[in-house]
């Protein structure tokens, strides 16, 4: 059985521990989200399931996905996403995974799209450092040296100002706060990327415990 | 945003009493110290309140010792035990920072009836 479920974010706020802590969580519509596929080592060459989250009006969706949907028994999801198993264990296709795939004090990573920020300068987009603000530099947020004179060009994957986010981030070891299998509700300590409403892809961590 | 409603009614406190800024409070304060739990009484006038829903808080101002000390509370914290009105003051405005640069009789509030 796989760790992992969709979910859309809702929005941040805080919680009060018992001891008074304030801690910030961030608010996750997760599931339910049916099994829509299996995809098994002899027929596709790797275990996964294939699992849809999200209403969608019917005439969204066309015709190839309305019988992909249709052939699994489930009604038509506006988001389908593959979770990979490595160790074979594939629920049944038309079952549905629910929040309750992870429980208080799990760590998980969140994936989904960060917020667009448009054409952005390089202190922004790459961290940059400014240069004076003040005693006539004239020189505040510029770019500054594209390289040396001798190679006569700039080389390829030089840090310059451009479109930034919109772009996939994944958050790691987040841990889960509150699991609430009753409003499909998952609470998580800290930030997630993207928008509000946006989509989210949350997994078991990859990364060690302590 | 209407799960969010639901995550913060849970956690809302009800017993809170209702105060502005220019009021004189008792707010009691839960310690833990050496592993024992007491409460800490803090007294002064209310400069501030902000934010709302879970995350309000207020701020207290007092003198102590001819010192002005500031302590920002966390309204719907489960660390503060009682919150007592005093007096109620009667104000102008909804931030008193005025009150940072006055002291003695200059820094008095006119009750409010």
């Amino acid at each position: 059985m796989p760790k992992a479920i969709l979910g859309k974010k809702i929005g941040m706020t805080q919680i009060y521990t018992e001891d008074g802590a304030a801690i910030p969580v961030t608010v996750v519509e997760a599931g339910p989200c049916p099994v829509v596929q299996q995809k098994t080592e002899e027929k596709d060459g790797y275990n996964a399931i294939q699992i849809g989250f999200g209403e969608v009006a019917d005439k969204h969706v066309n015709k190839p996905l309305k019988g992909h949907f249709a052939k699994a028994g489930v009604e038509p999801r506006k988001y389908i996403r593959e979770v990979r198993c490595p160790d074979g264990d594939l629920p049944e296709v038309g079952s549905e995974i629910k929040v309750d795939v992870f429980s208080e004090g799990d760590r998980v990573d969140v994936t989904g799209i960060s917020k667009g920020k448009g054409f952005s300068g390089v202190i922004k987009r790459w961290n940059f450092n400014r240069g004076p603000m003040s005693h006539g530099s004239m020189y505040h947020r510029r770019v500054g040296s594209l390289g040396a004179t001798d190679p006569a060009r700039v080389f390829k994957n030089r840090k310059m100002p451009g479109r930034y986010g919109h772009e996939q981030v994944t958050i790691s070891n987040l841990e889960v706060v509150k699991v609430d299998p009753e409003k499909n509700m998952l609470l998580l300590k800290g930030s997630v990327p993207g928008n509000k409403g946006s989509l989210l892809y949350i997994k078991e961590t990859s990364k060690k415990s302590k | 945003m209407d799960l969010i409603s639901a995550v913060e009614n849970s956690q809302l406190r009800k017993d809170i009493p209702d105060f502005r800024p220019g009021d004189k409070v008792q707010v009691a304060v839960k310690v833990v110290e050496a592993g024992r739990e007491r409460i800490q009484v803090f007294e002064g006038v209310v400069i501030r309140r902000r934010g709302s829903g879970l995350s309000e808080t207020f701020t207290v101002r007092k003198i102590s010792n001819g010192v002005g000390v500031e302590r920002i509370f966390p309204l719907h914290s489960p660390k503060i035990a009682a919150i007592k009105v005093l007096s109620r003051g009667k104000v102008r405005r909804s931030r008193l920072y005025y009150l940072r640069n006055l002291k003695g009789k200059a820094a008095r509030i006119k009750e409010r009836r």
